[in-house]
């Protein structure tokens, strides 16, 4: 590809061409909702297809920022529109660009009011969620992350259930009051750094104190958005009340905004902190995994079941994140993009059965399999995934965050593994209680199986599935190098602030 | 011996507004029919030939009248930010005139004579002039707050805001007048060069008396804390299209003032009045987003609204740096569209040719009537400060002047507030795009409409071409001579 095409920018905004094609259409209702839907569809695969291309001409050897654009934005302040992917931020560009179309797919039939709205709310939020992996200016950055705010608080509440407004304004507050937080923090930064520039903000070594608070700022955010313990309230309301798609991208990649936050910002920029502040979020990382868990084990709706695995599986998460080893914070991406996969396909599958009977009941199923056999099959396939049976991608993942935690702290190791064992048990029972059973109830019988078009849906996430579980090397190299080059900064920063404290205040000034 | 007259070229958009003013109200009275849409258009027309002169004649920092007016690039923005507000309200207003049964030509005199008001207070560079200019904005505005003379609460509204105003113009006097009695003069550069003169030396107890009176009466200009009472009554009584110009054009002008005012002369002083201007912006801040939670008529809402966001931009002239300034300068522009653009949605809200101002009757406005819900919604959320609208930025800029002043208790708990704050805006946007439709509102008039869209536009966009907005205010900020 020639060097000066900004295939960054042109993923990022291709989605906004789509929306402005959108809300050009005029005519009746129903034939603006059909056209809606198809421009929505073939925007986003086309964002898709681009995609690949930034995936197919990245070099997986390096660890430097690829394809990089940088333009005056702000004049006079030295805050630029700057992006750029490295190997930590490849992936979850792609699996915004995979997820998107799959969504507005799954929506096809399930949205049926405003649907011109829904997919300009969809396709707003594609250009977000790409713009916030890519953005390697602070400001920019934040542009992007809270803008996300926007259009799905509109999903969750115009298109959600009945306890919809509720859950949208929590949703809303929680993440604004972190998020404002983190502002204020950027601001910081970019006075003690000079610029904006999100490479620049890495190099930099701040004063030791300063970074605890930097750091608590930053975390406030991200702990919101992953979410941990204890502020994940806000995520079962929010997925319990979203439109299937709505919980598909907020689990699938909203909440990955907040374990790339910790990657991007907290490691590289404040590693006196983050060691400092370790434990804490090692104390809450096995509290998510084990509490949420065990609360995963007693719902009676199958959306919130999931959303409690979710911050369990975040859990995971942010624990191989802070082990602060190379396994370890692979681990951490590698369950980032798993889950994204795992969790959007569950998502998925149960608004299969809830377009048809329009219950979420664990209680109202049983024996689903009789009417349904493809169904339960990819069922089944997303449930192993999701508990890490090997040979799907929940394994690696989770292996990999075990054995980073496994040389950090024996025992925060131990912990976390009897995360997986209570993740299986609730899975499990989910699946039994769904699938297995007697055929009794009446609506059930006249259940139909998966159509063809729920067929493509599903198709590529169990591909992926698959092939995430059986040959990781295909998303563990790309991301090697910067994750070595992460690690091995963050340790040559630390030690440099122990030797010479007096050091790191003169390179301030 | 003839006395030199003056250079008056620099007060030419004042010259130009007066003489306006009074060429309208000849035509009022002249005119055999109806002259209201005639003045009205004429006076945008000289609120347009004014900026005119003002971009002609405005050059680096000048004064003349003996140095009671003073222009500079920092008046140059503000006073542009000032013409634009009046003529954008004025535009709005016509339609309402007319359906309200309040089409007197004297409206168009009053606001422009008002506006010339706030031109002298941004141009203000002693405190005789400051005064002058406030009385002659203030006494305008008490007459079209009642201007809808036969209803009780426009009246009322009129009559407390002249009591109130009063009362404040009488605490700002004396302020003056003590502050001129501890120095001997009422010139901005001569205070502010006694005040450099004397260093770090503590100010006399009667000094900093006069400047807290003088803060008082500012701060009851711009509706801050504690001074923000009249506020509600004001916003909600006053004619919709009157209550659209008080939220902007005024405060705009005022707050230009207490910059001036703060940073100019008192600039040396700033470790006296920097806490006070602090406490007024928390306060603001907080009561503004806590007191606007209960509200259920719209206009009031918006009054509580405007206090908080004159709460954020103190924050900025709390940090005292030309930072500050400029972050202030930043955020009346982004609040000048803002404010603009929800007024043109609240003109809008009327139902069988009556107006309507309860938030319910927004309800499933998205459906019924998408422009104004997505236009609203615009602004609603730039006030919030998300980006990348307008909003954002104002708030981007008045936070980093504080963090670059250390004030950091300030700026968490502005941006606390701003959560709280995010709540009622979020909840006319639920009513708007979650609720069930109530009967769609008559279609808005044509100006409305096309204000109403030109704001949404900038607010949309302005993270596109903002910088150079940002590059002026930074030019204007330095021109603006601090300590």
């Amino acid at each position: 590809m020639a060097m000066g095409f900004p295939i960054l920018s042109v993923i990022t905004f291709l989605p906004l061409v789509g929306v402005a094609f959108i809300l050009a259409q005029r005519g009746d209702e129903a034939t603006v909702a059909r056209v809606s839907r198809w421009a929505a569809l073939w925007t986003s695969l086309a964002t898709f297809a681009l995609s690949l291309l930034v995936w197919i001409n990245f070099d997986p050897t390096s660890a430097k920022f690829q394809f990089v654009e940088k333009h005056a934005w702000i004049q006079g302040f030295d805050i630029n529109y700057f992006m750029g992917v490295d190997g930590i931020s490849v992936f979850f560009v792609l699996l915004s660009t995979l997820l998107t179309p799959l969504c507005i797919l799954a929506s096809w039939e399930a949205v049926e009011k405003r649907v011109r709205e829904y997919m300009v709310a969809f396709l707003a939020l594609e250009t977000l969620m790409i713009g916030t992996f890519c953005a390697l200016d602070l400001v920019l950055f934040y542009v992007f992350f809270e803008c996300v705010l926007i259009p799905m608080f509109l999903i969750i509440g115009v298109w959600g259930g009945p306890r919809r407004v509720y859950s949208a304004f929590k949703f809303f507050l929680y993440t604004l009051l972190g998020s404002v937080l983190m502002l204020l923090a950027i601001l910081v930064v970019y006075r003690e750094v000079g610029n904006a520039d999100i490479p620049a903000a890495m190099a930099h070594v701040f004063p030791k104190t300063l970074q605890t608070w930097l750091w608590l700022a930053f975390f406030a955010s991200f702990a919101v958005k992953v979410p941990m313990w204890p502020v994940h309230t806000w995520l079962p309301d929010a997925h319990v009340e979203a439109p299937t798609a709505g919980s598909v991208i907020l689990a699938g990649v909203l909440l990955k905004m907040g374990g790339y936050g910790f990657l991007r910002f907290s490691l590289p920029m404040f590693p006196d902190a983050t060691v400092y502040f370790t434990p804490l979020v090692y104390t809450l990382s096995i509290v998510a995994i084990i509490y949420t868990s065990l609360v995963a084990l007693a719902q009676e709706d199958m959306k919130k079941l999931i959303a409690y695995s979710s911050v369990a599986h975040m859990g995971f998460v942010t624990l191989g994140t802070f082990t602060l080893t190379v396994q370890g914070v692979q681990g951490a991406i590698f369950q980032m993009l798993s889950h994204g996969v795992v969790s959007a396909a569950l998502f998925l599958v149960v608004g299969v059965v809830y377009d048809r009977l329009h219950t979420r009941e664990i209680a109202r199923y049983g024996g689903v399999v009789e009417r349904m056999p493809k169904y339960a099959l990819v069922f089944m396939i997303f449930m192993l995934a999701s508990v890490g049976l090997p040979g799907t991608s929940g394994f690696v993942g989770e292996f990999l965050v075990l054995l980073g935690a496994f040389q950090a702290n024996t025992w925060v190791c131990f912990l976390a593994a009897t995360g997986v064992v209570l993740g299986a048990a609730y899975m499990l029972v989910l699946y039994r209680r769904v699938i297995f059973g007697k055929l009794e109830k009446p609506d059930l019988k006249a259940l139909l199986d998966m159509n063809l078009r729920e067929i493509v849906v599903f198709a590529p996430l169990v591909l992926l599935v698959f092939w995430m579980g059986v040959y990781p090397a295909t998303f563990l190299k790309p991301t090697e190098p910067a994750v070595v080059e992460l690690i091995r900064k963050f340790n040559v920063q630390r030690s440099a602030s122990l030797e010479a404290p007096a050091q790191a205040a003169e390179v301030r000034q | 011996m003839i006395p030199m007259l003056p250079k008056a070229t620099l007060a030419l958009p004042e010259i130009i507004l007066a003489v306006t003013a009074m060429a309208l109200m000849m035509v009022g009275a002249f005119r055999k029919q109806d002259a209201t849409r005639t003045c009205l258009w004429l006076g945008i027309l000289g609120l347009v030939a004014a900026a005119w002169a003002l971009v002609v004649v405005t050059g680096p920092r000048a004064v003349t009248f003996h140095g009671q007016f003073v222009s500079d690039y920092f008046s140059l923005f503000m006073k542009l930010l000032v013409l634009l507000g009046s003529a954008l309200t004025l535009v709005m207003s016509q339609d309402y005139l007319e359906r309200e049964k309040m089409a007197r030509f004297e409206y168009p005199v009053l606001v422009v004579f008002a506006t010339l008001g706030m031109l002298m207070m941004v141009s203000a560079n002693d405190l005789i002039a400051l005064y002058i200019g406030i009385e002659l904005q203030s006494l305008s505005l008490y007459v079209v707050a009642a201007f809808k003379r036969d209803e009780v609460r426009s009246t009322e509204a009129g009559l407390k805001y002249f009591v109130l105003g009063a009362l404040s113009s009488g605490m700002l006097l004396y302020g003056c007048s003590l502050i001129y009695g501890f120095t001997g003069t009422t010139n901005f550069d001569l205070l502010a060069k006694t005040f450099a003169g004397q260093g770090a030396a503590q100010p006399s107890i009667g000094m900093v008396v006069g400047i807290v009176f003088l803060l008082a009466g500012l701060a009851f200009k711009v509706s801050a804390v504690p001074f923000h009472m009249w506020t509600p009554d004001v916003y909600e009584g006053a004619p919709t299209p009157v209550t659209a110009f008080f939220a902007v054009a005024p405060k705009i002008a005022a707050i230009a003032l207490f910059t001036r005012a703060m940073t100019g002369p008192f600039g040396p002083l700033l470790a006296q009045w920097q806490q006070i201007v602090v406490f007024v912006s928390l306060a603001s801040m907080i009561l503004g987003a806590l007191a606007a939670i209960s509200q259920t008529n719209i206009k009031r809402l918006m009054a509580y609204s405007s206090i908080g966001h004159v709460g954020y931009a103190l924050v900025g002239l709390a940090a005292g740096t030309p930072s500050g300034v400029r972050g202030v300068m930043i955020y009346m522009a982004t609040y000048l569209f803002m404010n603009v653009g929800a007024f043109a949605c609240i003109l809008a809200m009327k139902r069988d040719g009556k107006m309507v101002e309860d938030i319910q009757d927004l309800a499933g406005l998205a459906r019924s009537q998408p422009k104004i819900a997505y236009a609203l919604a615009i602004f609603l959320f730039s006030m919030v400060g998300l980006p990348p609208l307008a909003g954002f930025f104002g708030k981007l800029f008045v936070f980093l002047a504080a963090i670059e002043a250390g004030l950091y208790f300030l700026s968490i708990v502005g941006m606390l507030a701003s959560v709280i704050g995010a709540f009622y805006y979020i909840r006319i946007i639920k009513v708007m795009f979650m609720d069930e439709p109530a009967r769609p509102f008559d279609l808005p008039s044509a100006p409305v409409s096309a204000v109403m869209g030109l704001s949404a536009v900038v607010t949309l966009f302005f993270f596109a071409a903002c910088w150079p907005i940002f590059a002026a205010a930074q030019a204007a900020a330095k021109a603006l001579q601090i300590g």
